[in-house]
């Protein structure tokens, strides 16, 4: 469960919206299940009241809604970042993609957030209304009379279970404790196919790409992904594209999108949060991160506002390409 | 291999024609590789054109269907297919698929009525057809007005055509505008819109519009302020279509498709869709 | 009625592929079902659906139209189809069987679209009777009867059993072929009471359409609601991929080199360039694009086809949408639900 309530996170939006310092609350929409929520701009306080929501389903990432609702929308608006989000939220102002005097930034600790289709393969269909206790999630449905009763630990989203820091690098104000940055498991998955052999590796990444129906969720809501005009909608570029025509094409449209943010992606892991078809598509952008964590030297994406990225950086240290060709070699 | 016969599968057009009407407008005649047209149509009626790896797009046929030796197309170049077309040879061959759309009531409630045609640009390649087939058939119909107007006298599509053949037609009435004065032009300069209300034309008529989208607008509040109710009016719509049938979805106004329940419609009718045109 | 154990249900997978391919769904490796061919060893899932809908069959999401070769200034048209096999679809929810009544009044009405009626003719559904409904299934509100699916043959699963009855001819015939024992139909009574007393305990169960239908353009279309349904809609496609409804289409050329490929594949209406033309678009925002896909689902669908909604209730957009926006907000915003 998260530490921080609802009711903290409701009244600082209701006053920062009555003292007038901000004119919108970018935040979590009540659903019809208890775990669909919806990311939406609150102006009112009735409406904040009755429907703002925080609970371990608030998984969306608000800062690249930054980009449009700071255009479209008159006066500060107040945003709640979770500690991953933060980085979104300062790779896009070292993009210059939005103006950071429109936002007032609120950090929330967050306990990380449960991936539905866990709760799903344990309690089954037929929710009718989910509760927080402690470590526990409580589930009702319609099949049951008694509640079922998960561990929250065991749903969490594969990116919470990696969570590589606790610790906001972004806000205007903080709520509640601050944390960590975390040494985090989340290059393990990485170096299990690293270790595979190439055809076994072509193989996996085949089998999970074939699945992919192009529906660039993926794509739409990435932090990264914030070209007015991407190379996949635009018929002059010869790769614009709906479908995967062919095993080629599927695979190019993710390869390309992950050399493009190679540098600028966080790994928020939002892209294989949306994934209706479970594709492990951050594992692509870890791969990125790990060698150029291992060619040029540490570096996390949004960590600091300004900061050059290694890729488009140079350096008379910087590794040799021929290292590079090596390197991946072996 | 399939029998059932396949809308979706085009038959091979060639160009055996190409005229430079204006800058940037193409009039391009199309008969079958056996010399014939390639289908009948009525006027108003539209085609799929298509040249394989550029892709399709739909055009208003701007022959008559009184032509029955071949069909023309009257086209703006303004993005891939028709910059492709642009640049084709006489011989070139192309796809064709149609007649898609329905095509205005020439043979129901025009007969009879003076007729008031009124375009802008390339807007008269559709009207351009219907008046043809009005001259054809002249006695089933009353007086024709024509007012048509462009950005400046080589702008003005089928120029000879309207010179030569139209103004000099017995009972039609042309009345030509540019938007700017200009050397050897001493007709009428102005927009559309304002040329219709300076002719004050009287509201005994049956009006055909076709033009930009802000040149529709304005005719159509003039012809209102002459006292034109809108079931006397009627345009031709185009927006975006792959399918030309009614199925691939995105050229539909609420629940009509422009492809399909269109691309003619009477201003009464466009009145009870919604304004996404 | 008909009656088979469920214990050998994959011999009766395997007599049914001897004469035809047998889809049905099956669960992947992440533990998603998938309509999959069925061999031996392929297992039938125990999910209540698939995660994209069986439209594919009919509507592949990627199919190839046609084929020219070009030389010089000439061109070579070559219809490369080639005649569909017979097919068996197993599983197919009450929903997804509805799912080709709507998608059949688009595709089988004049000028019929003869790429899908020739899979249609081809294919034969076997439907299940719903046992177990999710929380996002709302297939009631559109007058559907979930424990009574249609399509060529219904199936009812109980504990250890399954209960087979034909609808049409082609469902006789196959089921003839199946040698089942024939019973009486007070199992599947029961099971349906069963079934019918969840669906009413679903938490969208009093879903309904009151405020939809095909007249409803104008009292619909300026309503200021959509702009907050859609204000953070990503304009992704994935609503209308997982859709079994969602029928939009696009033509696109293909160059392989030596030939030119025209090929059909799935559109979105939530895609920026949906309307795109070379001078203009007719839906520039989000907000546009957004209540089309609504407005075509529950008035300007039901306008052109008799009443009937061109959404069939089966709660995939409603679980898959990245931001948990979908037809039953929608339907509960402008509506006449409380």
């Amino acid at each position: 469960m998260q530490k921080i309530t609802r009711d903290v996170l409701v009244s600082k939006a209701i006053s920062l919206l009555e003292d007038g310092n901000v004119s919108h609350v970018l935040g979590w929409r009540k659903g019809e299940f208890d775990y669909d929520i919806t990311p939406s701009v609150f102006s009112e306080k009735e409406d904040i009241e009755n429907n703002f929501v925080w609970n371990d389903f608030c998984g969306a990432n608000f800062s690249k809604y930054l980009v449009q609702k700071t255009r479209k929308l008159e006066g500060k608006i107040l945003v709640f970042l979770k500690p991953c989000d933060t980085y979104s939220f300062n790779q896009l102002l070292t993009e210059h993609r939005f103006d950071r005097d429109n936002v007032y930034a609120v950090g929330i600790p967050c306990e990380g957030m449960a991936d539905i289709s866990k709760v799903k393969k344990i309690c089954g269909e037929g929710i009718s209304s989910i509760d927080f206790d402690g470590d526990n999630i409580l589930v009702n449905t319609v099949y049951e009379d008694a509640p079922i009763v998960i561990d929250a630990k065991s749903v969490l989203s594969e990116r919470c279970i990696n969570c590589k820091s606790k610790k906001h690098v972004a806000f205007d104000e903080l709520i509640g404790e601050e944390g960590e940055i975390i040494e985090s498991g989340r290059f393990d998955e990485v170096e299990k196919l690293e270790k595979m052999t190439p055809d076994e590796r072509f193989e996996f990444w085949q089998s999970e790409l074939s699945k992919c129906i192009r529906c660039n969720a993926c794509r739409d809501v990435c932090p990264a992904c914030t070209c007015e005009k991407c190379v996949f909608d635009n018929p002059k570029s010869g790769v614009e594209n709906k479908a995967p025509a062919n095993s080629f094409e599927e695979k190019m449209f993710h390869i390309i999108r992950a050399f493009h943010v190679a540098g600028r992606c966080t790994d928020c892991g939002e892209c294989s949060r949306v994934c209706p078809q479970d594709i492990p598509l951050h594992l692509l952008n870890r791969k990125f991160i790990k060698d150029i964590d291992n060619f040029y030297g540490e570096y996390q994406a949004g960590a600091e506002v300004g900061s050059r990225a290694p890729l488009v950086d140079y350096t008379t240290e910087d590794v040799e390409p021929s290292d590079i060709f090596e390197g991946r070699n072996g | 291999m399939n029998t059932r016969p396949e809308t979706l599968i085009p038959v091979i057009g060639v160009i055996t024609d190409v005229r430079l009407d204006t800058p940037d407008i193409k009039t391009f005649r199309v008969v079958t590789p056996d010399g014939k047209k390639a289908f009948d149509h009525r006027p108003g009626q539209c085609a799929m054109l298509s040249i394989p790896g550029v892709g399709e797009a739909m055009f208003s046929i701007t022959s008559s269907p009184t032509n029955t030796e071949y069909m023309e197309f009257s086209i703006k170049k303004c993005g891939c297919v028709t910059e492709w077309l642009h640049q084709a040879e006489v011989g070139q061959q192309i796809t064709i698929r149609g007649p898609y759309g329905n095509p205005f009531p020439v043979d129901d409630e025009f007969v009879g009525k003076n007729l008031l045609f009124i375009a802008g640009g390339v807007g008269l390649a559709p009207l351009r057809s219907v008046i043809n087939y009005c001259r054809h058939y002249r006695s089933k119909y009353g007086t024709i007005d024509i007012v048509y107007g462009s950005r400046s006298k080589e702008d003005l599509l089928q120029y000879r055509e309207i010179i030569e053949e139209w103004a000099t037609d017995e009972g039609i009435n042309v009345h030509l505008t540019i938007d700017r004065e200009q050397e050897n032009w001493d007709g009428h300069v102005g927009f559309v819109p304002n040329y219709v209300k300076e002719l004050g034309f009287d509201t005994n008529k049956t009006a055909v519009l076709c033009g930009p989208p802000i040149m529709i607008k304005f005719t159509l509040e003039g012809l209102r302020s002459l006292g034109f109710e809108k079931t006397q009016m009627y345009t031709t719509l185009e927006l975006k279509m792959k399918c030309g049938v009614g199925k691939c979805g995105r050229c539909n106004v609420g629940s009509k498709y422009v492809c399909k329940d269109g691309p003619v419609f009477r201003f009464d009718e466009l009145d009870e869709l919604p304004d996404e045109y | 009625m008909f009656k088979s154990s469920l214990n050998s249900i994959n011999e009766i997978f395997a007599k049914i592929a001897e004469n035809a391919t047998l889809y049905l769904p099956s669960d992947n490796k992440d533990g998603n079902a998938v309509y999959t061919k069925w061999e031996n060893g392929v297992v039938w899932s125990n999910s209540l659906n698939t995660v994209k809908s069986p439209k594919d069959f009919f509507f592949p999401q990627v199919e190839d139209m046609m084929a020219f070769k070009t030389e010089g200034k000439n061109i070579e048209i070559n219809d490369i189809r080639e005649e569909s096999e017979d097919f068996v679809v197993f599983g197919v929810r009450a929903c997804d069987v509805r799912s080709f009544d709507i998608l059949d009044r688009v595709f089988l009405v004049d000028p019929c679209d003869s790429y899908y009626a020739n899979r249609r003719e081809h294919g034969i559904i076997i439907s299940v009777a719903c046992t177990k409904p999710s929380e996002t299934c709302f297939c009631k509100t559109f007058d559907i009867d979930a424990t009574n699916p249609g399509g060529d043959i219904t199936v009812w699963k109980t504990e250890d059993s399954l209960y087979w009855s034909a609808n049409t001819d082609r469902g006789r015939e196959l089921l003839s072929k199946l040698n089942l024992e024939e019973c009486g139909d007070e199992a599947v009574n029961e099971q349906k009471a069963k079934t019918e007393a969840i669906l009413n305990k679903l938490p969208l169960a009093n879903l309904n359409t009151d405020g939809f239908g095909g007249d409803k353009t104008d009292a619909l279309f300026d309503r200021p609601e959509w702009k907050t349904l859609s204000e953070s809609c990503l304009g992704c496609g994935t609503c209308t991929f997982v859709c079994p409804t969602c029928q939009c289409y696009d033509i696109k050329d293909f160059n392989t080199g030596n030939q030119v490929i025209r090929y059909r594949c799935w559109d979105s209406c939530m895609y920026s360039d949906f309307t795109k033309m070379a001078h203009g678009n007719n839906r520039l925002s989000q907000v546009e694009r957004f209540r089309q896909r609504f407005m075509h689902k529950l008035v300007y669908y039901p306008a052109n086809n008799d009443g009937i909604f061109g959404c069939a209730g089966c709660g995939r957009c409603v679980s898959k949408c990245p931001i948990s926006m979908n037809i039953v907000k929608v339907m509960k915003t402008l509506g006449g639900n409380d």
